[in-house]
């Protein structure tokens, strides 16, 4: 097979996805997903539990979801023309930015990927054929502004989970390798998902998901039957059952925007502050990230439910995702952060 | 084929093998369990000579390399062309046929789920080597299972998604044309009673996974449209169910279903042609006849272990995947230390600066030598590889002394300062395998494993009692010591005893041989140079546990009083002393 490498960016025949809004049960998971549209700096989504309780589906699904962004005209790495502090080098020296309308890059990391794609690398094809030095950027430049997803993420191998750390620390990514000296910016929401069973996730990893999100296999027969009836119609006739969900999935994608455009007027009052702080303090998380993460999600919580300021009741809804994962864990508690959660919000709002 | 006689349960094997050549894609495989072999080689004959003529049939080795199971650069065809050339896998190659994976039970839980991937999507995503590609890979997988323990078994992450699990055994199989039901496929229906039927079925057999259900839909609409009829029955959904959930039944439905139901006699198709919705019996009826179906086909074994209520053991035998030949090392870990000549074999990275900078001094010459040919002349001899250094994974053994003696003393403190132990290896990422000796054997609790998740539950179900067989604990710890160090990894082993042993290896009971046989044992762990620590457990020093440590070459410590963070750092020098 002889495929150039540019020509062989697009995708193979786009399947189509199983719609978000069909998706049956699974709350939490899907409210985790919504947040982290509605504010990426949230900080990412973990997704961990049962096999074949649709984990990937729901990311996949998410993308086609997303409104679409601004980004700069010719840009390699989707530079937000609006914000001139985070160009690229390329777009800070051009003269003038033409602003065009993109899709929302939901990006697969494969487990087979190698370290040259993900971090982008020397462009073979130019090296061998005019010998010059040109960067191929990888799939974190890819998913710069994005979503960055990871089926497996337990799986990984070590040396790239060492370079997605870094990068997601950083949010920038530096390139220094074959010559090859070049930074961009790479700043993108984590979606990992995983089962525990197949191995335990490096703690520095799990620390860089905002939300951590458990899921379970529904047990209640009318669920049950439900998730197969939709599964299997989608299948029988995937663009019937796309148009059957094309006003819900309309409606989701409004709530976001909506959300979106709520979000900086929401506001928390300090007594919310204070409760927040006491219960990070109850549950003795470690660092400000906990408070934080609880915070903002409680914000964007607030927002897709057009609420214009925080309540307990949206801190009570969060407490568990934005906590769980944060405690000073035993690891070989199972279900345990969970309990540790719901009883300290329990103990400070009442239950 | 118009004659309805449902097909007895023996011949279930053979119509899995119809089943799947009818819709490969959404069966998505079989795991076909059992020595190779005539049956074997017979099944797979069956499911080929089925599929139209042309299929892809692609069979993967064990330990396949990402650059041939994903695709990556052809690195000839690259150098000789001097562009980018790309080169699809087995995967992207098989797209529309069948994968053969041999010896799956050995499968490396990373090629599982990379397997298990393209399974989800129908297509194999290429990110490597500069290369960025999605290729379609609609393939069905048929996993050749050699397992011959419950613990070596397909991992669960790949099995889980392939419908069927066979045993092939004497296969009947009648001619049936299976083109025409490929093409009838899509225009099966399905009764509106089968699918609540189906969900309950599973649940009550303890089914959770959500792919069961949907497999067995699936399964039976192939086998309607196997039979030629536009709608499912009975015999279609009783046999999906056989397939699908038989082998994957946890536990008994709660209350029995009527012990002989006789399944209703068939309709004609021309009979159903005409009245279905008469035909078709009530969702409850449905539900007990699948009971029925599934009840029939689960296996002998895990019938009678579920009757005794032993639910436990069929839930870690159901969990106890990727036994052997878990992720291998590779050759792309560690921190780069500088190039060297060589082949480019899988997983080995080519350093194409310097490979470029080799071949830079000869590019005159060689342009001398033949006018024709690419810009950048790179021969065999300018490859340059990055080179790694690594420090090898651990793999820490224990081994549990869980005789009477120990339980009388502090088995309970034994477990709490393992579980101090295991919480170190998380920090590390080491690999803990558990070892049990009581009564008259060892048994191997946990296979090297990073879920800590698991070895937490092996040991919490832990029973004390019995005599201490030591001898053949330290037997099987040194058998996993040696695995360990065969994979490349650092092996490094926990004793925890009270030094009491009073059981020989062959099973005699008594003291003085036990000790002596213990003492025996001991010598090829020293020998093998294993890093050692032995922690008496016994509520005084015991001077036989100490002579034992010597004969080991082991650190020795006491645990007068259970004092996890001790133990921890004493287990911390015997790892410096392994590296």
């Amino acid at each position: 097979m002889d495929i150039g490498t540019t020509a062989a960016r697009s995708r193979a025949a786009s399947r189509p996805v199983f719609p978000f809004a069909a998706i049956v049960a699974q709350e939490e998971m899907k409210l985790a997903l919504l947040i982290a549209a509605v504010d990426a700096s949230v900080g990412g989504v973990l997704v961990f539990g049962d096999r074949g309780t649709g984990k990937s589906t729901a990311v996949r699904a998410l993308a086609a979801l997303l409104p679409p962004m601004r980004a700069v005209a010719g840009c390699r790495f989707g530079c937000d023309p609006g914000r001139v502090a985070e160009l690229c080098d390329a777009c800070r020296d051009s003269a003038e930015l033409v602003a065009i309308s993109v899709p929302v890059p939901v990006v697969d990391l494969p487990l087979g990927a190698t370290e040259d794609r993900v971090a982008g690398a020397l462009d073979i094809e130019r090296a061998l054929a005019h010998g010059e030095k040109a960067f191929e950027p990888g799939l974190l430049a890819r998913a710069h502004r994005g979503f960055l997803y990871i089926d497996e993420v337990n799986l990984l191998e070590d040396h790239l989970v060492d370079l997605l750390l870094d990068v997601a620390a950083s949010g920038e990514n530096v390139v220094e390798r074959e010559g090859i000296s070049i930074r961009h910016p790479a700043r993108f929401v984590l979606v990992g998902s995983g089962n525990p069973e197949e191995g335990e996730l490096r703690p520095q990893l799990l620390d860089r998901f905002g939300l951590s999100v458990e899921v379970r296999t529904p047990t209640d027969l009318a669920t049950r039957v439900e998730v197969i009836k939709r599964r299997d119609s989608f299948e029988r006739d995937p663009a019937a059952f796309l148009a059957h969900w094309d006003a819900e999935a309309e409606a989701v994608r409004e709530r976001i925007l909506a959300a979106r455009a709520l979000l900086p007027a929401v506001v928390v009052a300090d007594a919310v502050l204070e409760d927040a702080a006491r219960l990070c303090m109850a549950l003795g998380t470690d660092g400000l990230r906990g408070e934080l993460t609880l915070l903002r999600t409680a914000r964007a919580l607030a927002a897709l439910e057009g609420d214009a300021a925080v309540g307990v009741a949206h801190l009570r809804r969060v407490a568990a995702p934005a906590l769980r994962h944060r405690l000073r864990r035993n690891p070989l508690d199972e279900a345990v952060a969970t309990t540790r959660v719901d009883r300290a919000v329990a103990e400070l709002f009442g239950s | 084929m118009t004659e309805g006689a449902a097909p007895a349960a023996e011949m279930d094997g053979g119509r899995a093998a119809l089943l799947l050549a009818v819709d490969p894609e959404g069966l998505g495989g079989a795991v076909l369990r059992g020595p190779p072999g005539l049956a074997r080689e017979a099944w797979l004959a069956a499911l080929r000579e089925s599929l139209p003529a042309g299929t892809p049939w692609r069979r993967l080795p064990l330990g396949i390399p990402d650059s041939r199971l994903l695709g990556g650069l052809d690195l000839a065809s690259t150098l000789a062309t001097g562009r980018a050339v790309a080169e699809r896998g087995v995967l992207a190659e098989a797209d529309g046929g069948i994968v053969l994976a041999a010896m799956a039970e050995r499968l490396a839980l990373g090629t599982a789920a990379k397997l298990a991937a393209v399974l989800d999507v129908g297509e194999v995503s290429v990110q490597r080597d500069g290369l960025a590609l999605c290729l379609p890979a609609r393939i069905a997988l048929v996993a050749l299972d050699e397992g011959l323990t419950a613990e070596e078994a397909v991992p669960t992450a790949l099995s889980e998604r392939l419908a069927f699990r066979v045993e092939p055994d004497d296969l009947a199989l009648d001619a049936v044309d299976v083109s025409a039901a490929r093409t009838l496929l899509p225009q099966v229906e399905v009764p509106e009673t089968l699918l609540p039927a189906l969900c309950a079925a599973a649940l009550a057999f303890g089914i959770h996974s959500m792919r069961a259900p949907l497999f067995a839909l699936r399964a039976a609409r192939a086998s309607a449209a196997l039979e030629g009829r536009g709608l499912v029955d009975q015999a279609d959904a009783a046999l999906a169910v056989r397939l699908v959930f038989g082998p994957r039944a946890t536990q008994l439905p709660a209350e029995s279903p009527p012990d002989s139901e006789p399944a209703p006699p068939e309709p004609s198709p021309e009979q159903q042609a005409e009245s279905p919705p008469q035909a078709q019996p009530d969702s409850a009826m449905m539900e007990d006849i699948l009971l029925a179906a599934t009840r029939a086909a689960m296996p002998a074994g895990l019938l009678a272990a579920l009757g005794a209520g032993v639910r436990e053991s069929a839930r870690r035998a159901a969990g106890a995947e990727g036994r052997a030949g878990q992720r291998q090392l590779s050759a792309r870990r560690g921190r780069p230390i500088g190039t060297r000549p060589g082949m480019l074999r899988d997983g080995a990275r080519l350093s194409l600066i310097e490979t470029l900078r080799a071949a830079a001094p000869w590019q005159r010459l060689r342009r001398q030598q033949t006018s024709a040919g690419p810009l950048v002349r790179v021969r065999r001899d300018d490859i340059r590889l990055l080179r790694f250094r690594q420090t090898t994974e651990t793999t820490a053994i224990f081994a549990v002394d869980a005789s009477g003696s120990a339980a009388l003393a502090r088995l309970a403190e034994a477990k709490g300062a393992v579980e101090a132990l295991l919480a170190d290896c998380y920090v590390r990422r080491d690999r803990v395998a558990v070892v049990a000796f009581r009564g008259r054997a060892a048994e191997l609790l946990l296979p090297p494993t990073q879920s800590l998740l698991r070895a937490r539950r092996s040991l919490a179900g832990l029973p004390g009692g019995g005599g201490t067989p030591l001898a053949a604990g330290l037997d099987a710890a040194m058998a996993l010591a040696e695995d360990a160090r065969r994979k490349g990894r650092t092996p490094l082993l926990v004793l925890l005893t009270d030094g009491r042993a009073n059981v020989a290896r062959d099973g005699r009971t008594g003291r003085a041989v036990a000790e002596a046989d213990a003492l025996v044992a001991a010598l090829p762990l020293r020998l093998f140079g294993l890093a050692t620590l032995l922690v008496d457990t016994a509520p005084r020093p015991s001077p036989f546990a100490r002579q034992l440590a010597t004969a080991m070459g082991a650190r020795y410590l006491a645990l007068p009083a259970s004092d996890p963070a001790r133990l921890s750092a004493a287990v911390n020098a015997t790892n410096r002393a392994a590296a």
